[in-house]
């Protein structure tokens, strides 16, 4: 059954009495060792980039303790479970962020979250876990891949709350959550054609609302967003910093604590966005190998646990949250590095903050709960 | 089925691993292309980048447009910039702020506001940015801190350009003002082409030119030392200056008519019904714009709102009034247009109407009545009981339809911003907001300018210039060219023209001459107007501002001034040609004659005399 092999490292090795431990809390021990590794590495990053500030690190370090304590709770909720669970997550998710819409709209300005008193939660957080498990458990309930009907749906499904939170307005979460649900249906077997398709029908529509559905501003804001360096006053000036920032860095850094860019304040965003211009001025090529190694072991770990799970839900959700992560990445990266556009997606685990933390520490549970919920199988 | 649904699930899960392998390798795809990416930053460039990193003490800095100045007709300056000093503060380079601020304290005198706004600043802005604590300062101000400065490292002397209107309120509905960029406003605009801008358009003229005006921001690449100071310019792209704006409105004009209106409240609206320009728009009191361009004082602001007087309120296009009788030539011209009468037929004012089996009298201003009247002389005489029979032989429907074409009931598209529309009643606009359907006495009541229909100053004059022209409509404009020294080519600013349909010209002239006769005739109304230098046609008005009950009566020096009526007056001149058309309202002056016309006069007098 067992048709993909990953490489030896990420194969299950025989147990250890600490991994008997590990098992009994739930937990999968290379991807919790990865996970330890990158935050780890993070916090190193920056301590330099919050200008050695020791309350930065505090900070951080208390979400990351609250974040993997989350994780921990959701690895011991059966996947059984979350399925069940699914459809009235979604649906209070939705709630939540028509909520926010309605509280922002009579605020006269955009608002993400809800006050609680205690803290102050994002509706699109929950949305992030929420849409991913709605779609998995809906394609999960008939045979794969899903007719055009069905498809259809999932479609609206996926739709809804991404307008929500493209109106608050959170782009950058917009796409997390989109691409959750567009991975969603590719790993249940969206056929070929169909990508192509969509591909095709998106060039006329988008052409026909930046004719006609668009004002002049707009249309600049657009420009802009595609094409920073037109706009050197604004979001160019923080690109072609970064950029410095990184170039700089060479093979091997100018070393911890001593980037130019960053401690003379020419880099923004230094500790949350940026961190990863501070990684790449700091400790040069060699230190982004490091980095993006973690992140390679840590999303072919999770795409291996998902091949190994043993039913679809599991399955489409485990690959589905793996490749959300990697979006994270990839869209930070790429804006830093400026290849993509500038969007507000923080470097998952590296950046400080905290919101987006506990979001993807809880996707991970699930992982680690799918792995660990398996039924043994005669082999 | 059991076979069945196991082979799918082997399929499913083949198809899943599949997938996710697909997924792997493009995972692994798309981090090789960063890592090359990284690879051409860090390993083939990173010679380039050490350097600009070493160098990096490049900033960019923008450099915002002038804004374009405004011009009355002939000339003369209404809105400028000019320079101004303002000392601004650092505060991540000064070392101790409240001492500093406190030295400075004790050179030029720093106001509790100042220290507020400051602090309000200093939140809202980015770090390293200059913060003024002090601005307007004054030449000695100047020196006094020049001789200083060496004390107060990371406080500068700024100079900068401060919008300045010298005819402060005389053109401020007209002009408008400019006003820091607040909250809601950076919403909308372009963040980086306003960047080093702070003022932005908040009313008037300067509000709908905003973008003409505002220009195109430069920029400026500048080497900077550790403490921030520039020590040379790499690079400038020059910003482009907004470009100027001529005006039609005469500023001479504009003073003429607010002298006139002396302490009464209103506004006047004249406008060339050959072309739509707008030669002057009052409304009185004018309030100083200059008080808006550094920020209000909230004692300033509140003085003027809570003036019985209104002065902050754009009475010539926000302000909706009843027409009253100067909605009479319309209704007449309706009336020969629709062919519901002729101009020589006779109707009998007995000095009240009664719709049929309905004992309610609508009254006529006059007593007796009028005995028999034609339109002309229910024109010059302002016989009520005439234009009740002849609004109740039209029905509201047609009456609508035919108002409708004048401009009234929706915004004339004029070019300064925060217009209204008035209010053009129908059955369809009373069943949508009031649930009730249309009453004839309602249409009666129209018929003279009363009831829910509503007009601002702006669409009377509007529409007087359009039946001066002959039924040859101009969209109003207050701004006739467009420069700059970017566009050496003047732009001439045209609204919309359309020629009103009509099914003859002589039921216009006959209109017109009527009018002409309220002017000349030997029971007109506005009989002082009558001179030898030109001819006018005009119509006086008198809108009520409450009820009179049944068979009370009105008595002007009984009831208070507030609730006194309103006298309006619109008329055009010279009648062959006419090159003016005007219409006045003097809230609470009573009748329309004696108040209103004398202001017209004067303000066609200059127009047309030069005196």
């Amino acid at each position: 059954m067992n048709r993909f092999y990953p490489p030896s490292g990420l194969r299950e090795s025989n147990p250890t009495k600490a991994e008997g431990l590990l098992a009994g809390l739930h937990l999968d021990l290379p991807l919790l060792t990865g996970l330890i590794l990158l935050c780890l590495y993070g916090l190193i990053v920056l301590y330099s980039a919050s200008g050695q500030d020791s309350g930065h690190i505090e900070r951080q370090a208390i979400r990351l303790a609250l974040a993997f304590t989350v994780m921990i709770v959701v690895a011991q909720i059966p996947p059984a479970q979350l399925n069940r669970w699914s459809p009235r997550l979604y649906v209070v998710s939705l709630l939540l962020l028509a909520t926010v819409l309605v509280i922002g709209h009579v605020g006269k300005g955009a608002q993400r979250w809800l006050d609680l008193g205690f803290f102050r939660f994002q509706p699109a957080e929950l949305a992030k876990l929420a849409v991913p498990m709605m779609i998995t458990w809906f394609l999960a309930e008939k045979t794969l891949p899903p007719t055009p009907r069905r498809l259809a749906i999932a479609g609206v499904m996926i739709l809804a709350p991404v307008l929500m939170i493209a109106k608050q307005p959170d782009l950058g979460t917009a796409l997390l959550v989109a691409s959750a649900g567009i991975f969603a249906l590719f790993l249940a077997g969206l056929s070929w054609r169909f990508m192509g398709g969509m591909i095709v029908t998106a060039v006329p529509a988008g052409w026909v609302l930046w004719e006609w559905g668009m004002r002049e501003y707009q249309r600049n804001r657009v420009l802009t967003f595609l094409d920073p360096e037109r706009d050197p006053l604004g979001s160019g000036y923080h690109i072609i910093q970064s950029e410095i920032a990184i170039g700089s860095g060479g093979l091997y850094g100018k070393g911890w604590l001593n980037g130019t860019q960053s401690h003379l304040e020419f880099l923004p965003e230094r500790t949350t966005d940026f961190i990863f211009a501070v990684l790449s001025e700091e400790f040069g090529l060699t230190g982004v190998l490091i980095l993006l190694s973690l992140y390679l072991f840590v999303i072919l770990r999770g795409l291996y646990i998902a091949t190994q799970a043993q039913d679809t839900f599991n399955r489409l959700l485990g690959g589905t949250l793996t490749l959300v992560f990697f979006v994270y990445l990839l869209v930070n990266t790429g804006m830093v590095s400026g290849l993509l556009p500038v969007v507000g997606v923080p470097l998952p685990l590296v950046s400080y903050g905290g919101t987006s933390l506990v979001t993807i520490m809880a996707g991970f549970g699930v992982l680690m709960s799918i792995h660990t919920h398996r039924k043994l199988l005669p082999t | 089925m059991a076979y069945i649904t196991l082979k799918d699930y082997l399929r499913e899960s083949r198809l899943f691993q599949n997938r996710a392998l697909i997924a792997a390798v493009l995972v692994v795809l798309t981090l090789a292309a960063l890592l090359t990416r990284l690879v051409v930053l860090q390993v083939i460039n990173h010679q380039h980048y050490t350097t600009l990193s070493q160098d990096n003490r490049v900033k960019v800095l923008p450099l915002p447009p002038t804004r374009g100045l405004i011009h009355d007709r002939n000339g003369l300056i209404l809105a400028q910039n000019l320079p101004t000093f303002s000392l601004e503060v650092i505060p991540e380079r000064v070392e101790n702020l409240d001492q500093t601020l406190r030295e400075l304290g004790a050179i030029v005198e720093i106001a509790d506001s100042d220290h507020k706004r400051f602090e309000q600043l200093r939140r809202q802005r980015r770090r390293f940015d200059s913060i003024p604590i002090r601005v307007r300062l004054d030449a000695e101000e100047v020196a006094r801190l020049s001789a200083n400065r060496h004390r107060f490292p990371g406080v500068e002397i700024e100079a900068k350009l401060l919008r300045h209107y010298p005819l402060e309120d005389k053109t401020a509905h007209v002009v408008g003002y400019v006003g820091r960029i607040n909250e809601q406003e950076l919403q909308t605009i372009d963040a980086s082409s306003y960047s080093g801008t702070t003022h932005i358009g908040k009313t008037g003229v300067e509000k709908s030119y905003e973008e003409v005006l505002h220009g195109k921001v430069g920029l400026q690449q500048v080497e900077v030392n550790a403490l921030g100071r520039i020590i040379r310019v790499l690079h400038s792209e020059p910003p482009e200056p907004g470009q100027n704006l001529q005006l039609s409105l005469d500023a001479g004009l504009q003073q003429a008519a607010i002298t006139a209106f002396g302490e009464e409240n209103g506004a006047a609206v004249a406008i060339d019904p050959r072309n739509g320009a707008i030669l002057a728009l009052i409304s009185n009191p004018g309030f100083d714009p200059n008080l808006f361009v550094e920020g209000i004082s909230a004692k300033d602001y509140d003085m003027l709102q809570q003036s019985g007087s209104k002065p902050l309120f754009n009475r010539a296009i926000r302000g909706q009034y009843p027409p009253g009788s100067t909605l009479k030539p319309f209704i007449g011209l309706a009336g020969l247009e629709t062919g519901t009468m002729t101009a020589n037929q006779k109707n009998y004012c007995p000095g009240f109407f009664q719709l049929p089996g309905n004992s309610h009298k609508y009254r006529d201003w006059r007593k007796g009545g009028h005995g028999g009247v034609n339109l002309e002389e229910a024109i010059t005489q302002s016989c009520d009981v005439y234009f009740y029979a002849l609004a109740h032989q039209m029905g509201i429907d047609k009456l609508q339809k035919f108002l409708a074409r004048f401009g009234f009931g929706r915004v004339t598209g004029v070019d300064i911003a925060g217009e209204r529309a008035g209010l053009l009643p129908s059955r369809e606009w009373k069943k949508r907001t009031r649930r009730q359907s249309w009453y004839p006495g309602e249409t009666l009541i129209m018929g003279i300018g009363q009831g829910y229909f509503l007009a601002t100053p702006l669409q009377l004059a509007h529409a007087t210039a359009t039946l001066a022209a002959r039924g040859v409509e101009h969209q109003p404009r207050v701004v006739q060219n467009i420069s700059g020294a970017y566009q050496p080519d003047t732009a001439v600013n045209v609204g919309m023209t359309k020629t009103l349909q009509q099914s003859s010209v002589n039921n216009w002239i006959k209109v017109i001459e009527s009018m002409t006769q309220v002017i000349e005739g030997q029971r007109g109304t506005a009989r002082s107007l009558k001179n030898d230098d030109y001819r006018i046609a005009g119509k006086t008005g008198t809108a009520q501002v409450f009820t009179v009950k049944q068979d009370e009566e009105y008595d002007e020096e009984k009831v208070d001034k507030k609730m006194r009526d309103h006298a309006l007056f619109i008329a055009f001149a010279p009648v062959e040609d006419p090159r003016i058309a005007v219409a006045v309202i003097v809230e609470n002056g009573g009748h329309g004659g004696s108040i209103a016309a004398p202001i017209a006069k004067r303000i066609m007098d200059y127009h047309l005399l030069g005196r």
